[in-house]
């Protein structure tokens, strides 16, 4: 009998982004849950020695678990796709524009999603035209409170929200410490809710969705990271034609951005009961208290296995 | 229907693990592994210039043909042949047998860093006041924290730590109806400082300590790492009594060995002892037999002048950088040995903020909110020059400068400034404040 080959998976994790701790966590994470599966597998981080290093070892798939731009923004992945090496998740381009939050909202608008009203300018633009009066105009125009946060870029780093006039210049300042682009939105109250879609070749299925509940009220880096801080209910909170909603309204936003595989959405869920997609993740983090793991465990499917699945798709896609 | 936290355990931790959360800081350092980023922020020693074939050959044979000892236990004090070298070490700084300094005064240790957990554990009660210097080394403070002690910060200048400022401390203690346990001190080449006590100010100071019956922590891990002359006489060596002397081999030998000590008065040394055998049980047998053997078979001393000359020449890379490139207003201490340059940043700017601008720009360094119990002094930021070569520290600079102008415009731009610094004498409460250790950098960046 011959023996069937089985892929070898690398897994890439670390990156030069600020997320590179919880990226290195997250590559630690979907190293343990393939393994428990027998698959084989090694991370690595994804530095100059990569390219030389498919020389020697050629991996039959790759799963990226980088955050920030380089495992978000597309780059690697139209790298991956000119060395023919097939990976997990969406493509070079879907991927770049779901990691931009401007050009995602706007595809999400086009689409008929809701995602709060915003504006989007680079630095240079409060340069030219004297940051006093644009902001003024984001205030006259979005309304009090606002959130800001880098238009590219995760885990909460560089977000801020202002509910008064005269913390926007200072939030500005924290955010463009992050990204030279700022997305200002027009704040919701409301639940935080993550939604994982997955699609194991059946077309995307929303998991169930995931609530956040922040100790101090703000879904910060020390809240995402540090277990005790944030109680998150699985599945949320929610009756089931509001659940039902939710789903629906990630799945549009999986499929209107041409995402591949699975992603996370991240909505707020007003007192109406409407959801407001806020960003949409490509890479979304598999640590330990990350939300797309405890949505798969909580469908009652093994992290291992849902990658596994993943990873033979990848490869059949060649 | 369910909740979790993900820790079951949060009404069963300690009081003092309050506020010990992920850090966005923490976070920002990881990118320092990489080699794109020049890091001026670790103080790692550069022991790539050890003669490591030597050192390796000699840990081979520590195993090999001494194994049945070295893979043994030691006494909790610590092995006497290594408490021996260490007098002869503590010579070089004054502290010899005049001074009564004997192998018998001396508790070996996991590295200063559990030299300083030791004594907080013989001394602090919670609430207890330590006086130090300000900024202080953060580890320090990491400790003082855990003791679940209160933190005054003393200001220091391009002299070292400032005696009117100490004395004034202990009135704004005494005030409070306290009393302070002991201060912590750096004299030499001081973490994050960078300056150097002077001679005349070492002894008021212990004068001042005397009249108060305030004991002195005098941490020395710098002392040999001098760029000229002599090494200066120890507070220790000046005063036999209320001193506690700490030093570490992590600077003039190998931090990988986690080996230091301290040197106290008898009775105390018996509670030190009695402490860590109830902590660690004894230092490791082996580490302690290496460094024994090092300093009695290798040329340590030419080894030590080889370490200077490397970080003077890093030193002058690293002044004459910032000479040339940073912005007005940009002020450093210029250090006389040691690692450390202290920055303050142009007015307005904060360097913890500034920090993600750093990184992106891939040069790193340690903001001054590291450096007080408080979480203040992010005026400042410290920059190390222990281990990247002159080109890299230059350009780590050149990305730096770019760094600061770039902030110095955005906050103009949107009339933003930092808050102002802190005033001279600052009383912060380090049990309930989180900051210092919440921001301490990993381990190699201390």
């Amino acid at each position: 009998m011959i023996p069937v080959m089985e892929p070898h998976v690398l897994i890439l994790a670390g990156g030069l982004s600020y997320e590179r701790e919880v990226s290195l966590r997250s590559g630690r994470r979907v190293l343990d849950a393939l393994r428990a599966v027998g698959v084989d597998a090694t991370v690595r981080d994804a530095d100059t020695t990569l390219l030389p290093s498919f020389a020697e070892v050629r991996p039959d798939a790759v799963i990226i678990a980088l955050h920030g731009a380089t495992g978000e923004d597309g780059s690697l992945r139209g790298v991956l796709d000119l060395c023919g090496i097939p990976y997990v998740g969406s493509d070079a381009q879907s991927a770049r524009v779901a990691w931009d939050k401007p050009s995602a909202k706007a595809v999400l608008r086009e689409a008929g999603i809701p995602t709060p009203d915003w504006v989007a300018l680079p630095h240079d633009r409060f340069s030219e035209l004297g940051a006093g009066a644009v902001l003024e105009r984001i205030v006259d125009r979005l309304g009090l409170p606002l959130m800001v946060k880098p238009a590219q870029g995760g885990s909460g780093l560089g977000a801020a929200v202002v509910r008064d006039a005269g913390e926007l210049p200072g939030a500005m300042v924290g955010c463009f410490a992050y990204d030279q682009t700022a997305l200002v939105e027009r704040y919701v109250a409301g639940v935080d809710i993550a939604v994982s879609v997955l699609d194991v070749g059946e077309g995307p299925t929303a998991l169930p969705a995931v609530e956040i509940v922040p100790q101090n009220g703000v879904y910060d880096y020390a809240a995402r990271y540090t277990a005790g801080l944030t109680t998150w209910h699985v599945p949320a909170r929610l009756d089931e034609e509001i659940a039902q909603r939710v789903a629906v309204t990630a799945i549009a936003a999986h499929t209107a951005l041409g995402l591949r595989d699975l992603s996370r959405v991240d909505l707020i869920l007003d007192a109406s009961g409407d959801a407001h997609v806020l960003e949409v993740n490509v890479a979304p983090g598999m640590t330990e208290t990350s939300l797309l793991p405890m949505a798969v465990s909580a469908a009652g499917l093994d992290f291992g296995k849902v990658l596994a699945n993943l990873v033979t798709r990848a490869v059949q896609r060649g | 229907m369910t909740g979790t936290t993900l820790d079951d355990y949060t009404d069963r931790y300690a009081q003092r693990m309050r506020g010990m959360t992920a850090s966005e800081i923490r976070a920002l350092f990881a990118v320092t592994a990489r080699p794109e980023v020049v890091s001026l922020a670790g103080g790692a020693p550069f022991v790539a210039a050890l003669p490591l074939d030597a050192v390796g050959e000699m840990m081979a044979k520590l195993g090999g043909e001494q194994g049945a000892t070295t893979l043994q236990y030691s006494g909790g004090q610590g092995d006497l042949a290594l408490r021996e070298r260490i007098c002869e070490v503590m010579a070089l700084s004054g502290i010899d047998a005049s001074t009564g300094a004997s192998p018998d005064d001396v508790v070996v240790t996991v590295g200063g860093q559990q030299a300083l957990d030791l004594v907080s554990r013989v001394f602090l009660d919670p609430g207890d006041v330590v006086l130090a210097e300000g900024p202080s080394y953060v580890g320090a403070l990491g400790v003082f924290q855990a003791a679940q002690a209160d933190v005054v910060h003393v200001p220091i200048d391009d002299d070292g730590l400032i005696p009117a400022a100490l004395a004034e401390a202990l009135e704004t203690v005494a005030r409070a109806g306290k009393r302070a346990k002991f201060l912590y001190t750096v004299p030499n080449y001081h973490n994050p400082g960078g300056v150097t006590l002077s001679s005349e100010r070492r002894d008021e100071i212990l004068a001042i300590a005397e009249r108060a019956r305030l004991l002195v922590i005098e941490d020395d891990p710098y002392g040999l790492l001098g760029f000229s002359g002599e090494p200066m006489p120890a507070l220790r060596a000046r005063h036999r009594d209320g001193v506690l002397y700490v030093s570490t081999f992590s600077k003039t030998f190998a931090p990988g060995l986690r080996v230091g000590w301290v040197l106290a008065p008898h009775a105390v040394r018996e509670k030190l002892v009695i402490a860590s055998e109830a902590q660690i049980l004894c230092p490791s047998m082996f580490a302690q037999t290496a460094i024994a053997t090092y300093f009695a078979t290798m040329p340590w001393k030419e080894q030590v002048k080889t370490f200077r000359q490397i970080y003077q020449e890093r030193r002058d890379a690293l002044l004459s950088a910032l000479t040339e490139q940073m912005p007005a207003g940009t002020r450093w201490t210029r250090p006389d040995g040691g690692f450390y340059v202290w920055l303050t940043l142009p007015d307005g700017l904060h360097s913890k903020e500034m920090l993600p601008r750093a990184i992106a720009a891939r040069v790193a360094y340690v903001p001054g909110t590291g450096f007080y119990a408080d979480g203040t002094g992010g005026s400042h930021l410290r920059l190390s020059y222990c281990f990247p070569t002159p080109e890299r520290i230059r350009e780590g600079v050149r990305r730096l400068a770019g760094v600061i102008e770039k902030e110095t415009l955005v906050r103009a731009e949107f009339g933003t400034a930092a808050a102002p610094a802190p005033s001279r004498v600052t009383w912060t409460h380090a049990t309930h404040l989180g900051p210092a250790a919440g921001q301490a950098p990993a381990p190699g960046l201390e």
